[in-house]
């Protein structure tokens, strides 16, 4: 008697999931921590919170290795260019989320030196409300970030370069 | 003069040997809370701080303070300027206050203080006070292009553009 032929394994989906199904589950973020919503950050990060059950523990210090970006904290007028310029060495696909009221709008801070919003320099995909936001709004706002990745469709973007401004 | 108690015998020393050098120029003074405050006219800064720092062993600037005396009555000047000095030895501190107009500059006194430096900087960037003979007068905080100097009262709270 001779063991049956083993099968070739397979299967079926689309490639937009597929793309969106990686993506959304390994983002690595590039954390800017501005002011104290950092530390919620990296409560985020460590153990208790466990950013890692969603695939996001590997923060990365330099923005050319990250494809997420977490702003979070107060932009000041000063800092805003090396944001700025910060955001642009990121590599594409990537995306921004804007934690705390002050990332937000300005928050408390309607003066001369805080940039009233950092959607003013970049595109914010997910904003978290919160002065600060807990661990938990934060892990929130990501799963959020990650339900919108899994609805968008790289391919077209692929094909479309433009296409990625409407998603 | 001013009362200061008899169980404080060396800022008592320190003010008699100040205005026993400049005898007509400490034009107010007062102590209070263990602080000796001398108000002085501005030409006879760098003298009198030097007097200060050689003779009498005033080695540590430990801040320089603005007041911006816009809502003050009519009459008084401007600004204030506040040079917060520190004796180790006998732990003596004293007080310069000098009166500028908006459009009087003031001589630097890096050359006595080195922390003086960036201390004016700050003043320069908030308060647009001017130092004469500063070896770099530039903006320390804000970006090089603001416009306007935000601590002044007059400047409003959002910034001359509404905020950007």
């Amino acid at each position: 008697m001779s063991a049956p032929e083993p099968r070739p394994s397979f299967l079926l989906t689309r490639l937009d999931e597929f793309v969106t199904w990686s993506q959304k589950n390994s983002l690595w973020p590039f954390g800017s921590g501005l002011a104290c919503c950092a530390i919620e950050m990296i409560a985020t990060a460590a153990a208790r919170f466990d950013i890692a059950r969603f695939g996001m523990e590997l923060f990365r210090a330099s923005p050319r290795q990250a494809d997420l970006f977490i702003v979070a904290g107060t932009v000041t007028n000063k800092m805003a260019p090396i944001l700025r310029r910060l955001w642009d060495q990121m590599p594409d696909p990537k995306w921004a989320v804007a934690m705390g009221n002050c990332a937000v709008c300005g928050g408390p801070f309607p003066t001369y030196s805080v940039l009233q919003g950092v959607d003013k320099i970049i595109p914010v995909d997910v904003y978290i409300a919160g002065c600060p936001p807990t661990p938990q709004g934060l892990l929130h706002g990501l799963i959020t970030l990650q339900e919108k990745i899994a609805r968008s469709h790289p391919t077209k973007e692929i094909l479309n370069p433009d296409a990625r401004n409407t998603r | 003069m001013p009362e200061i108690p008899a169980d404080r015998p060396l800022p008592r020393q320190a003010f008699e040997a100040l205005s026993g050098r400049f005898p007509d120029s400490v034009l107010s003074s007062d102590f209070d809370k263990g602080e000796l405050s001398v108000t002085i006219p501005k030409g006879i800064l760098l003298a009198v701080l030097g007097y200060l720092k050689d003779d009498l062993g005033f080695g540590s600037l430990n801040d320089l303070i603005v007041l911006d005396n816009l809502a003050a009555p009519e009459g008084k000047k401007r600004f204030s300027l506040l040079y917060q000095l520190y004796r180790f030895p006998g732990d003596i501190r004293i007080r310069l206050v000098l009166d500028l107009d908006e459009s009087e500059g003031v001589d630097s006194i890096v050359p006595l203080y080195r922390s003086a430096d960036w201390a004016e900087r700050e003043a320069y960037d908030m308060f647009g006070i001017v130092f004469e003979g500063h070896p770099g007068l530039r903006r320390i905080y804000l970006e090089e292009d603001f416009e306007g100097h935000p601590l002044r009262k007059d400047f409003p709270l959002a910034g001359r553009s509404g905020g950007l």
